[in-house]
């Protein structure tokens, strides 16, 4: 028993080996739900029972959970939205340079989520809007599932009719949020490579919101569809093209076993640099952390910032042809299923990397330490974000400090920071 | 006899004016020089000076710098005039024999299985299949059809056997074979470099001279090195001189850079012509389905679908490939290899030679895999298709073909062998001796590496500083030598092997490798 004492006790809902394997290898005992445990990496309907009214629990100060009580703020499609709209109201308002404009009324800086509206709330906005442009290509994503489940394209307003408030032959969508929608402006000029359609996966850490502490894992990935990527109207149905989750891909005819459609982060930034040149690709990637930093600022006002939880979120990102970065959502619950020998690598290192930063030392927690982990245990994370440090380092109010700098990691190369190096991760 | 310097300098010349006769540059000169007539600066009296200044200060005259560097870097010396074609595509006889035996052996593995799938080797379209493959040119990827019964020509394996049953006919080794004899697979007397010939030639990157691939990581500030190179890379590329660029890259390329310096070393500026010449070879493909078609299809689905890197560009490499084994200028580097195009004939016209063609067009009867590979990492730095196109052409024609001949050529694949286990043998004697007692002879794991090149082994970018010092050093020595390094870094861990396939396992995965640390340490830090 007293060997025992001092053993980080962990739970999970999610069988996962990747998982496992993480725990077990640090010596961790498992314990059952109900009995006293130390970490416990949940399910986000656990994280909900956890923090309910009714069924919910006091965690005390040795237990770390792996959810922020409401990441919904951030990880449901429709409230992302809605908290960046927020932000970027308030800061216009407080006249922040950050919220500058351009000549058609859109944001300089902050202006990568795609046109996005809520159905069926925002039906008629939505409808002023698509008129404006009738030849482009929405999405329609359902609010509260994953996974690429319910998505479809539309390119016509009949296609959505049900959605319409005042149809008369709407059975009407109840507000609950399972059933309601958001719809946003489809990217038709997405970058390719090999003429084909990607996005790219990067998994960010925050253990704090207030202060903000975010770190970026340097081995990210890049998902291609298997099919050739083509606009034309007669491929809408076709998801093979449009959707690179991987769950849809690997059900393609084409969809290769052995790589799995991906390419790591360092790979696309060789590509880009020397098929575009080093400034645009450092531009891209720059922008790329600020999108991410952005998001996260947008809804720190309203997390609820539990000293018990850290997160690891799954951002989902696509880059047009013209190199700009859009958000297209934040995922709470990253895959942990593995496609490759790769990936499972991969995702053991990302496990074993997020638990050396929010269980120090692999010792018993206590919720009240301070969050700054030496920058020994970092592995493949890098700080991208650390409000603290950035504010004692007086840029917080530069409107364009590069989310890297304020950290003073790597001095003068300030500027890479947030550069994964050349070579590959494998 | 030997030739004297001043008879091969004006053969050379010669050489060189002949083969840029009426070439596209040629005329594109002459037009620049009737075009100056109208220019203020050229006068009557002074006609030809006035031109000549004008092309040089226009970059004419640069550009056709650029096209004789070129002509040098791909041609051999000439030999004494008296002297037969054939000694200039190999100068040694039992050479030449063995790479014909060799390409018998391919046509007829190729013959019996067109004759047993009942397959012609060529055949024309019917008009809707044409249709719909210039449909799908975009993505032949996305099909499917039934490969099974094509098998490759031939594999590496084959290729090894037959280079390691070279002889030499008239060489006489009276020695016992003892341990201070070569004890490698190779056992043709060809001369090779030792260490201190390697570092003289490739002195640029010795342990003091900056380099990409070790000088820019990210612990070293840029102020050092990287700033200054890529400065200088900029400035090399604003002078569009061709020699310069082929000196500068043996310091690797910056790469941003990178696409544009191999241009400019290939000599290669996708002019309206290429593209259009591109273009030509495309409908060729439409118009005629050949039978290496198949093979070529079977060989990019089995090694680039699957590969970590190159899966991207799987429809960019069939329409590179497609096209090279149509395109009929490739048959003129046959003049200086030891290879020959097979010839064939019109159905019910055998040996009539007005109705011979070479099949298939541009001579090229191999394994696809090694040229898939040599493809692939090239779709890193080029992404129109016809500037894709003639890079690869001309890496195959300048570098890649020598890895699949008989030759006694220092860059050939047999030098490259023997480099590779004298490298071994002389400076890693214990390992060499070790490896071959357990019966894992080193060049067995090797030579996959080297005859691709490395391609599909490396990461991408370490890969790309490899290939900066292939054309920078204009010599594949560079893969042999590498190969080499790999082993004297494995060292360690192949002491303790005691199998082949254990051995193998060693040296499986040369992903997490970086070439330039362990080629300059290999060849500048150790001791001899």
């Amino acid at each position: 028993f007293r060997i025992m004492a001092g053993k980080v006790k962990w739970v999970t809902d999610i069988e996962k080996s990747v998982l496992i394997n993480n725990f077990e290898k640090r010596g961790w005992i498992q314990v059952a739900e109900n009995e006293d445990w130390n970490f416990y990496w949940m399910s986000v309907q656990t994280i909900r029972n956890v923090f309910s009214v009714e069924t919910g629990y006091r965690l005390s100060d040795d237990q770390i959970v792996n959810h922020f009580p409401n990441h919904y703020e951030l990880t449901r499609k429709d409230l992302m939205v809605k908290n960046i709209k927020r932000y970027r109201k308030e800061l216009e308002k407080e006249g922040s340079p950050l919220a500058e404009k351009d000549e058609n009324g859109k944001y300089i800086y902050l202006d990568f989520v795609p046109v996005t509206f809520m159905l069926p709330a925002d039906y008629n906005l939505f409808v002023e809007e698509f008129r404006k442009n009738p030849s482009s290509t929405w999405i329609m994503k359902p609010c509260g599932k994953a996974q690429g489940k319910g998505i479809f394209l539309i390119n016509k307003l009949s296609q959505i009719k049900k959605w319409s408030r005042d149809s008369k032959t709407s059975s009407f969508v109840s507000q609950s949020s399972k059933e309601a929608y958001v719809i946003s402006l489809y990217i038709n000029n997405p970058l390719l490579i090999g003429g084909k359609k990607f996005d790219l996966r990067l998994y960010v850490l925050v253990s704090t919101y207030r202060p903000l502490r975010c770190y970026m894992y340097k081995l990210g990935f890049c998902r291609f569809c298997t099919v050739k990527y083509t606009p034309s109207t007669s491929e809408l149905d076709n998801m093979f093209v449009h959707l690179t989750n991987v769950a849809i891909q690997k059900h393609g005819d084409d969809y290769n076993h052995i790589h799995g459609g991906k390419w790591t982060v360092s790979n696309l930034r060789l590509y880009l640099e020397s098929t575009r040149g080093k400034e645009v690709t450092n531009k891209l990637f720059d922008e790329i952390h600020w999108i991410i930093v952005q998001s996260l600022k947008a809804v720190a006002p309203v997390m609820n910032n539990d000293k018990h939880c850290f997160e690891c979120y799954g951002y989902d990102i696509i880059i047009d042809d013209k190199l700009k970065p859009w958000l297209i959502e934040v995922n709470a619950s990253p895959s942990l299923t593995s496609s490759t020998a790769n990936d499972r690598i991969l995702k053991y290192n990302l496990i074993n990397d997020t638990l050396n930063i929010a269980v120090p030392n692999g010792e018993i927690p206590d919720c009240k330490w301070n969050k700054s982990p030496p920058k020994e245990v970092l592995g493949n994370y890098e700080v991208l974000y650390d409000e603290e440090m950035a504010q004692s380092d007086g840029t917080e109010r530069d409107p364009r400090g590069r989310p890297g700098q304020s950290t003073g990691v790597k001095g003068s190369r300030a500027r890479d920071s947030g550069k994964p190096v050349l070579t590959t991760w494998k | 006899a030997m030739l004297d310097p001043e008879r091969g300098l004006s053969l050379t010349i010669a050489r060189v004016v002949q083969r840029l006769q009426g070439s596209s540059l040629h005329s594109q000169l002459e037009r620049q020089a009737r075009v100056s007539l109208h220019k203020p600066e050229i006068r009557l009296e002074s006609l030809k000076e006035d031109i000549k200044d004008f092309l040089k200060t226009s970059g004419w005259e640069k550009k056709l710098q650029n096209a004789v560097y070129s002509e040098l870097n791909v041609f051999p010396s000439p030999c004494h005039p008296a002297a037969p074609p054939e000694h200039i595509k190999e100068p040694l006889a039992y050479m030449r024999k063995a790479q014909g035996s060799w390409e018998k052996r391919i046509l007829r593995s190729l013959n019996s299985m067109c004759t047993e799938l009942n397959i012609p080797l060529a055949q024309k379209r019917p008009e809707n299949e044409q249709k719909e493959l210039l449909n799908k040119w975009n993505e032949m990827g996305t099909d499917e059809p039934d490969l099974s019964l094509f098998r490759p020509v031939y594999a590496p394996k084959d290729f090894l056997e037959v280079l390691m049953n070279l002889r030499n006919p008239n060489y006489e080794n009276g020695e016992q074979p003892s341990f201070r004899n070569h004890l490698g697979l190779i056992q043709v007397p060809l001369k090779v470099k030792d260490i201190p010939e390697l570092k003289e030639g490739f002195s640029e990157l010795g342990l003091n001279i900056g380099q990409l691939g070790i000088d820019d990581s990210a612990q070293v500030p840029p102020e050092f090195f990287e700033n200054e190179h890529v400065r200088v890379g900029q400035k090399v590329l604003a002078e569009q001189d061709s020699a310069a660029a082929q000196q500068y890259v043996r310091q690797g390329c910056p790469t941003a850079l990178r696409a544009d310096l191999w241009a400019l070393i290939l000599n290669i500026s996708n002019q309206p012509e290429d593209i259009l010449y591109y273009e030509q070879l495309k409908s060729n493909v439409i118009q005629h389905d050949l039978l290496v078609d198949s093979l070529i299809y079977k060989d990019v689905k089995l090694t680039a679908s699957n590969d970590d890197y190159y899966f991207v560009f799987e429809d960019y490499l069939y329409q590179v490939l497609l096209c090279f084994s149509r395109d009929t200028s490739v048959l003129e580097h046959f003049s200086y290899s030891s290879a020959t195009p097979p010839k064939s004939y019109i159905q019910g016209k055998l040996g009539m030679e007005e109705y011979a063609v070479f099949y298939p067009p541009n001579g090229m009867n191999f394994n696809y895999n090694s040229f898939i590979l040599s493809v692939a990492p090239l779709c890193f730095l080029y992404h129109e298709p016809s500037k894709l196109y003639q890079i690869f052409r001309e890496m195959y024609v300048r570098f890649f073909f020598r890895l699949h001949s008989i030759s006694s050529h220092p860059s050939g694949i047999v030098s490259l062998c023997l480099l590779f286990e004298t490298l071994l043998q002389t400076h890693l004697p214990q390992l060499f001796y070790h490896l071959r007692e357990i019966g894992a002879q080193p060049l067995r794991i090797s030579f996959k590496w080297m005859v691709r090149a490395f391609s599909g082994y490396l990461a991408t970018d370490q890969l790309l500083l490899l290939w900066d010092r292939i054309l920078g050093y204009n010599s594949l020595e560079i893969l042999a030598v590498l190969a080499a390094a790999v082993f004297a870094f494995r060292a360690v861990n192949l002491m303790e092997v005691t199998s082949l396939a254990a051995a193998e396992a060693v040296l499986a995965d040369l992903s997490t490798l970086k070439v330039m640390p362990l080629l300059q340490i290999f060849l500048f830090a150790t001791v001899a």
